[in-house]
């Protein structure tokens, strides 16, 4: 298999449970990838096997390989840290960090690792922010608190936070849950404009998202890969019986 | 009467039941505060502040050394017990997920409830006796100390606590090590908590007395020595109101009313820093990054 991320016999437990059933799975390079399937078919647990945050949850454990440009993310020489700044996130909840004002948020990830040189980070906070289209609505009070902005705002500080940081991956956790239906076409034509940049991996409830945006689409049922493939072909063709019936919407 | 009138009539007489506990609760420390200020307000003078304690009842006395002596212990255990219940508290509730969190967990909820002159007792054997260090500044202050630890660590650990994990999963993810996002992060968001336990440590052991007894003791000289014994607010008071003199009497009054100030102005001067320190980032380079705008624009 190959992509810039690949996954192999890769299994996910939450103590005895088991929420990801050996996946293989290769992620394209600049493209955007959808994870779709109904609740608790262990999505989330996937992305967050691909950027080592699984593991931060008390009583995970991962099996298998994540390879990262071919380079095993779990093996004995690279550290979660590092795979973290290559590998971002942005989660379902906009998590923007309250005691920091909008400018400390965008550069959060820099000034925790020791960054100092305020001109860098100045150019860092305009690029970011401009990135994640965010820059003309928030340009004259980057000292507001980072949540004294509207939850579509906040989400948007959040990608941009995850941006400074220049990632290759954007891993998104159903990043448009909590907001309404103009916020969530803002960080569609976001995710769209990134993609030439980076590899996006979406997470997602909403099949109509998928379509709309995605380049491939994967279908999880009860933790297991059911069908991988282009979007167009999945959503119109699919090989599966299940993957037909979900997206006709006869379960999940 | 309906359905909607018994409830309302319910309501009202559930609010009217509350308010009268508060009221309830109130009286005694408005008595308390009431009878504090009225009857040590009149030994309080420039002399009574800054004099020291001589204990015959004459002209001249005061309690400046008594002042000195509360606020140094009060230095000196915050020196030891802020730090440590600190790093414990951060550590139970970041770090402490294991038996080794359970344990240290369960012996500080021991520890928040033991009767102090138990600790003094501990102080004592330790400082005084076994270290032969006497009754002495130091060893007041390591009773006061342990006395600060549990509390502080506690209210650290519960401060801690109420910060959503989606902050520290948020900062994890940006390839912050988990340390620094402890500090910066998870810390930087419970400080108002951790302030408030470590405030409460403060007034908890500036009325102390029964430890202080049995280790900084009492002395009716000026000292700033770690090593000499120290007089104290809590057992000047002790002394005082022990005496049949009626001056003393008095000044035990005005020294009651000096610590209750003490213990005030502690809390309201970290309430106001922390209300001006509502956010993390450096004024002056947001003023500097403004003016690059408008130069700019």
């Amino acid at each position: 298999m190959e992509g810039k991320i690949v996954t192999e016999g890769l299994n996910a437990y939450f103590g005895e449970v088991h929420a990801v059933k050996n996946v293989g799975l290769g992620i394209k390079q600049n493209a955007i990838t959808a994870i779709i399937g109904p609740s608790g078919c262990g999505k989330s647990t996937l992305i967050r096997c691909m950027n080592r945050m699984h593991e931060v949850v008390r009583g995970a454990r991962v099996k298998g390989k994540v390879l990262l440009d071919g380079k095993d993310i779990y093996g004995p020489a690279t550290s979660p840290v590092m795979v973290r700044t290559k590998v971002g996130m942005v989660f379902q909840k906009p998590n923007p960090f309250p005691t920091m004002n909008i400018y400390d948020n965008v550069v959060a990830g820099l000034r925790l690792n020791g960054e100092r040189d305020w001109k860098k980070l100045d150019t860092v906070v305009e690029r970011s922010l401009k990135l994640a289209a965010l820059w003309d609505e928030v340009k004259d009070h980057l000292d507001a608190s980072g949540v004294s902005i509207s939850g579509g705002q906040q989400q948007r500080l959040c990608i941009a936070r995850a941006l400074a940081v220049q990632p290759e991956v954007l891993l998104l956790d159903e990043p448009c849950s909590a907001l309404d239906p103009i916020a969530t076409a803002k960080i569609e034509d976001l995710l769209f404009d990134l993609k030439d940049k980076y590899t996006i991996v979406i997470v997602t409830h909403n099949m109509q998202q998928a379509a709309r945006i995605s380049d491939h689409t994967a279908f999880m049922y009860l933790g297991e890969l059911v069908e991988y493939g282009d979007t167009k072909k999945i959503f119109e063709n699919p090989d599966k019986e299940l993957t037909e019936k979900y997206i006709t919407g006869r379960f999940g | 009467m309906n359905t909607f009138e018994v409830r309302k009539l319910k309501n009202e007489l559930a609010s009217a039941a509350a308010l009268a506990c508060v009221i309830l609760a109130l009286i005694p420390l408005m008595y308390i505060l009431f009878e504090v200020v009225k009857t040590g307000a009149p030994a309080i003078s420039w002399q009574f502040l800054t004099s020291r304690t001589v204990g015959t009842g004459g002209p001249g006395e005061g309690i400046g050394n008594a002042i000195l002596g509360t606020l140094l212990l009060l230095f000196y255990a915050s020196l030891i017990g802020i730090p440590v219940g600190l790093l414990t508290g951060i550590y139970v509730s970041e770090y402490g997920n294991n038996r080794i969190g359970y344990t240290i967990r369960f012996f500080n909820d021991v520890l928040a409830n033991f009767p102090s002159i138990v600790i003094g007792l501990l102080a004592y054997a330790l400082v005084v006796d076994l270290m032969r260090l006497g009754f002495s500044l130091i060893a007041g202050s390591f009773a006061l100390a342990i006395i600060m630890i549990p509390i502080v660590s506690n209210t650290t650990e519960e401060a801690l606590r109420m910060v959503p994990n989606s902050l520290r999963e948020g900062a994890l993810a940006l390839g912050v090590p988990r340390w620094r996002a402890t500090l910066k992060v998870v810390l930087s968001n419970g400080r108002n908590g951790v302030a408030t336990g470590t405030l409460l440590a403060i007034a908890r052991i500036a009325g102390e007395t029964a430890p202080l007894i049995l280790t900084a003791f009492y002395s009716s000289y000026w000292s700033a020595s770690l090593t000499e014994p120290i007089a104290s607010l809590p057992v000047t008071i002790f002394r005082n109101y022990n005496s049949p003199s009626k001056v003393l009497l008095e000044q035990a009054w005005g020294a009651a009313l000096v610590l209750i100030m003490i213990v005030l102005s502690i809390n309201i001067s970290v309430r106001l820093l922390l209300r001006n320190r509502t956010s993390n980032g450096k004024r002056e380079v947001m003023k500097t990054w403004k003016a690059r705008l408008s130069r700019k624009a």
